[in-house]
């Protein structure tokens, strides 16, 4: 038990440093990298809690999908770093007054650390019951494909609209570039390419 | 000690504290700002599984899993208007994005 708790408390405090250093990194690739290390501290915290399938789903996901897009994106624009740094100590009062403000909100709502109402806690605590008797990936997979079936293909289909637009938006036709159109290749009439010559015999064609 | 409900519960809230405060801060940068709200989907993901497990129902993990696909649909679409406003402008910064007088 006290193993678990010191792990949790690794777990927890590299994810919230790794998310200050993504907010206030000086250079968007270090965000990204940041970004990397709390998904990876994240899924740990799932898989300490016993949501195995959730943190593999997002180490694959956010890890190996979104944080590389990311990354790659941050890379392939040339953008002036300094220029977007302008304005950072402007809004840093507000912004953290705001922060501290909403933070406060949430923990005395949630009754965290003794103050505030600390009989929400205990509220929602107490229906604790196990479902350990099956692991995880077969407990989700139960409801996943039964109840929540539907569910499950319109995700589906947010992922296909999301990788059309995706494509869609970042398309371009260029002028000048000799592309392959399989269309019309295959829709060209016979006459127009191909010509029956007639040889005469011991002449040849010239 | 154990790690109850509650501290789950706080570490989400510090994330998401961070992905508001990363808006506010970045206010010129949209690829940040899209790590920020990023961030803040994981607190939430948090959330839910924290829930999930702490009172035994695993349609908190489900509904996790579907906020993990929007998420990652968001990023997509997200970059890629990033992408082309980038193509059409040469700058990413959020203060020049008024094409459309809205």
């Amino acid at each position: 038990m006290l193993l678990q708790a010191i792990a949790f408390w690794v777990f927890a405090i590299v994810t919230v440093a790794s998310a200050a250093m993504v907010v206030t990194s000086r250079n968007p690739v270090y965000s990204v990298l940041f970004l990397i290390l709390a998904f990876f501290n994240t899924a740990a915290l799932f898989v300490l809690i016993g949501a195995e399938f959730i943190a593999m789903i997002l180490v694959i996901v956010y890890v190996g999908a979104v944080a590389v897009l990311f990354l790659f994106v941050v890379m392939m624009l040339d953008i002036n770093l300094t220029k977007l740094r302008e304005g950072f100590l402007e809004y840093l009062p507000v912004g953290v007054m705001i922060g501290f403000a909403l933070l406060a909100e949430i923990l005395f709502a949630l009754g965290v650390g003794g103050w505030g109402r600390s009989d929400t806690m205990a509220a929602l605590s107490k229906a604790g019951v196990q479902i350990a008797a099956i692991d995880n990936t077969r407990a989700i997979g139960r409801v996943l494909y039964t109840q929540y079936f539907y569910l499950f293909q319109v995700a589906g289909m947010v992922l296909l609209v999301a990788m059309i637009g995706a494509i869609v938006l970042t398309l371009r036709r260029r002028p000048g570039v000799r592309r392959q159109r399989i269309s019309e290749q295959l829709y060209r009439p016979k006459d127009q390419v191909v010509t029956t010559v007639k040889v005469p015999t011991g002449e040849g064609v010239s | 000690m154990t790690i109850g409900l509650g501290h789950y519960l706080g570490l989400a809230a510090v994330l998401f504290t961070f992905g508001i405060l990363g808006i506010f801060l970045n206010r010129k940068n949209v690829i940040v700002i899209l790590m920020c709200v990023e961030l803040m989907l994981l607190a939430v993901n948090i959330n839910l599984v924290a829930f999930s497990v702490f009172q035994g129902n695993i349609v908190g993990q489900v509904f996790a899993m579907l906020v993990l696909t929007v998420a990652a649909a968001e990023a997509a679409i997200g970059l890629a208007i990033l992408v082309v406003y980038f193509r059409n402008r040469g700058t990413i910064e959020v203060e020049d994005i008024s094409a459309m007088k809205g």
